[in-house]
């Protein structure tokens, strides 16, 4: 992290009496780890962490003015480029505010798609998450490829399910784009049914690694009443002990047939975020084989919804999806033409950052960065 | 040297090979990239370094997170005009000779966020550009491809006579102006010696026939 | 749902005028307009009673309602030559527009919701003042700030003010919908309509056959 860009320079603290500097680092914007953009102005008592404060804006493209001349359904394929990561979460979680916006119901097999699609989507956030965080705090490689190799085929379905490996484009308002080609459900069942024992390989490489508990447990904590209070949400605020994930409160979709629990934290610390994301793509496993063993066959698109010259009435509507990193929300307003008046993303990245510096104060340097990763932010959705 | 009797001498065990050869040779094959990335195509950028595609076949698996140790900036993703300045910076802080690489349709012209009032359109506005790469995002084929292109250009560089290699070249620039943020735009928006709108050829005759069949 | 809520902050917060805003869509999300100087209680009071707790503010959104031009006939008799007659006289008015906060509540304990609170400003150009909902919730914090940055809106009582996406010396808010972008020209192969007006004026582009 010893880039020009990161400029250094020592201040006087005049009101100390003793002889004492804080150092100002500028992490960032060049890539203070592996999640983009971001910067965060650091003061530095020696190792200790005094103040942190994010500056954002350096992915900030635009997407919800350019929505405001697009149409509705050329603003999908921005919200594949959100969180870039999880394209297909943020397609369900704007075709969803659509769909409540206009009315529009979505035939089972969809549903089911939908499911099956945001599940995987879960699992290769995750777990490449978890590399990500390794990776950051120093065990350069191994994690990371690990979980890429995983990741590589889940998007070896998504690219024969929708043509893209990332972008995918698939939901539609009231449906799907496409179908499964053949044989697809059968490549889905057995890299479901290979995963848990990816799963396990990596918990036996991590989960009682010394040096990951060392480095991690009571390290960046979070309790419960802040967590609610800054509006966290997703894995970290379960993290923290709080039993709010969007799948259960809202059942939207389908969530409500699929038996699933839900994993909550203790500590609120970087090894509990670590934990819960393990324990929750075990549970996607779980939805996924009841997903893939009940999808029926059918129709993918609500017949009565117009792809073209699509206009919903006037009026307003919030959509919110639980997505990998917590509640992805669109706010819609229709003025009756064919482009929303105003289209507002709910970005879950942006608002978890919100603790950043609270969890940072009194840590050393180099936790910053264990904290930041177990945040899971993708610059796409902070800064749209 | 005469190509045959290059071939010649190999076959005998001798090889015979001209210091521009054994230059570019080196330097085409450890290119070590900038651990640079901006948006998505970094994601595909990462993907192409991690096992399955495995980019360290080509000698381009060495990621530098200092401009000083670098000698290719992937850039890769959306430029914002807030972050505009930072690149300039980090490539002007790049050592000689050094390569970049647009990746996306964002980095060659702003792509789908073209329309927005905080994306640059294009890096080639402020710093050379030697291989574009389209796609949104790009496959990690894509840019081992571009990789392949650079390393095929880097072997092609001639070391003297007049077109010699930028970096050899004692007048040509390795600084770019670095942008200024202003009160409504970058300052200036683009840099004057690399990038003119090109010359757009509109037949303003034929635009107006468009209308009457 | 939204009545009770409304009647019951109406008792407890003295003073208070709400305004329900009905939504026409499918969606039936109605939301409660309330008014500038009791908005801090009215949050106060959404999330500490005992059986509402809506403890969770999701979304802050801002959003822009350009001033309208208000065409009022109007039908005035009138002595047209000695004969009194009807006469339909046009006047013109020109609204001044407002910018509004919609903030989505949820709460995390009782697990329902949403209630959406709207507030608005007075006008667009120097009265552009609102109550911060920061000390209520923090998760508006950054929310907020975005809403400055890119609308305008002058939160007073948000600890940290300040420009969060675009730079700090840049002036104008880009999401209004009156905002003009710089023109950084850019050639397109095809160019038509809009794009072609503009590539005209770049002179240095154009090359007329």
């Amino acid at each position: 992290m010893s880039t020009a860009t990161e400029a250094v320079r020592l201040i006087p603290k005049p009101t100390d009496s003793h002889e004492c500097q804080l150092l100002e680092v500028s992490m960032g914007p060049q890539h203070p780890s592996t999640h983009g953009v971001f910067r965060m102005d650091v003061a530095l008592d020696g190792e200790r962490v005094v103040k942190l404060k994010p500056v954002f804006g350096y992915l900030h493209r635009n997407h919800e003015k350019i929505a405001e001349t697009e149409s509705y359904l050329g603003s999908m394929p921005y919200t594949d480029r959100l969180d870039y990561m999880c394209s297909l979460t943020s397609n369900w979680a704007y075709a969803l505010a659509v769909e409540k916006l206009a009315g529009i119901q979505v035939p089972e097999r969809a549903e089911y798609l939908r499911v099956i699609t945001a599940e995987l989507t879960r699992l290769q956030n995750h777990a490449s998450l978890i590399g990500f965080l390794l990776q950051d705090m120093g065990a350069s490689g191994t994690p990371l490829m690990y979980a890429f190799r995983e990741r590589e085929k889940i998007l070896d379905l998504f690219e024969a399910l929708t043509g893209a490996r990332m972008m995918c484009n698939y939901m539609r308002f009231g449906g799907c784009r496409v179908d499964m080609p053949a044989g697809w459900l059968q490549q889905a069942q057995k890299v479901v049914d290979a995963f848990p024992r990816f799963l396990d390989e990596y918990e036996q490489l991590f989960t009682e690694n010394e040096i990951l508990m060392a480095r991690t447990q009571g390290v960046g904590v979070l309790s419960g009443e802040l967590a609610v209070n800054a509006g966290i949400t997703g894995p970290m605020l379960r993290a923290s002990g709080v039993n709010y994930d969007i799948r259960k409160v809202d059942k939207y979709g389908i969530y409500e047939r699929f038996a699933f629990r839900v994993p909550l934290g203790d500590h609120g610390d970087v090894y509990d975020r670590y934990m819960l994301r393990m324990l929750e793509m075990r549970e996607s496993v779980k939805i996924l084989q009841q997903a893939l063993r009940d999808i029926p066959p059918g129709p993918i698109m609500d017949p009565k919804t117009k792809i073209r010259g699509f206009r919903p009435k006037a009026g307003e509507a919030y959509g919110r999806t639980e997505s990998p990193k917590g509640e992805l929300g669109f706010y819609l307003i229709s003025d009756g033409s064919s482009n929303p008046y105003r289209y507002r993303v709910r970005p879950p990245s942006l608002v978890n950052l919100t603790v950043l510096e609270g969890m940072c104060l009194g840590q050393n340097v180099a936790d910053v960065m264990a904290i930041l990763g177990s945040v899971d932010i993708v610059m796409g959705e902070v800064d749209r | 040297m005469d190509e045959q009797l290059k071939s010649e001498l190999s076959k005998q065990g001798i090889f015979a090979t001209s210091l521009q050869e054994l230059y570019n040779w080196g330097r085409k094959n450890s290119l070590w990239p900038l651990n640079f990335g901006l948006a998505c195509c970094a994601i595909e950028m990462i993907a192409a370094t991690m096992a399955r595609y495995d980019m360290a076949r080509f000698g381009a698996e060495v990621f530098r997170p200092s401009p000083r140790q670098a000698d290719l900036m992937i850039v890769a993703g959306t430029i914002t005009k807030k972050m505009a300045p930072q690149i300039v910076r980090l490539y002007n802080q790049m050592p000689e000779p050094k390569y970049v690489i647009s990746m996306g349709a964002c980095a060659i012209s702003g792509g789908p966020f073209k329309q927005g009032y905080n994306v640059l359109k294009g890096i080639d506005r402020y710093i050379p550009v030697d291989v574009y790469i389209p796609g949104c995002p790009p496959r990690p084929e894509a840019l081992i491809d571009a990789l392949m292109f650079l390393q095929k250009k880097i072997d092609s560089q001639q070391l003297t006579g007049a077109d010699r290699a930028r970096h050899l070249d004692p007048d040509a620039p390795s600084e770019f102006i670095v942008p200024q943020f202003g009160a409504h735009d970058l300052e200036p928006p683009q840099n004057p010696e690399i990038w003119r709108p090109p010359l757009v050829e509109i037949s303003l005759a034929e635009k107006n026939d468009a209308g009457s069949d | 749902m939204l009545e009770a809520i409304k009647s019951e902050i109406e008792a407890n917060v003295s003073g208070c005028r709400l305004e329900v805003v009905p939504n026409s869509s499918p969606s039936g999300q109605h939301s409660l307009l309330i008014d500038c100087e009791r908005a801090l209680a009215v949050a106060r009071f959404l999330r500490d009673a005992a059986h509402l707790r809506f403890d969770y503010c999701s979304n802050v959104t801002g959003i822009d309602w350009p001033g309208k031009e208000i065409v009022e006939k109007e039908k005035i008799k009138k002595l047209v030559d000695g004969v009194e007659q009807e006469v339909e006289e046009v006047r013109k008015t020109q609204s001044a527009g407002h910018l509004e906060a919609v903030y989505h509540l949820y709460s995390m304990e009782k697990k329902h919701g949403p209630v959406i609170l709207r507030m608005r400003t007075k006008n667009r150009s120097d009265q552009t003042h609102l109550p911060s909902l920061t000390p209520i919730w923090r998760s508006a914090e950054f929310q907020e700030r975005e809403i400055f940055d890119l609308y305008g809106i002058v939160f007073d009582g948000h600890p940290d003010l300040r420009r969060i996406l675009m730079w700090d010396g840049f002036e104008d808010h880009p999401m209004r919908r009156d905002y003009v972008e710089p023109d950084d020209y850019e050639y397109e192969p095809t160019p038509h309509d809009e794009v072609l007006e503009k590539s005209k004026q770049h002179t240095h582009g154009v090359r007329a056959r």
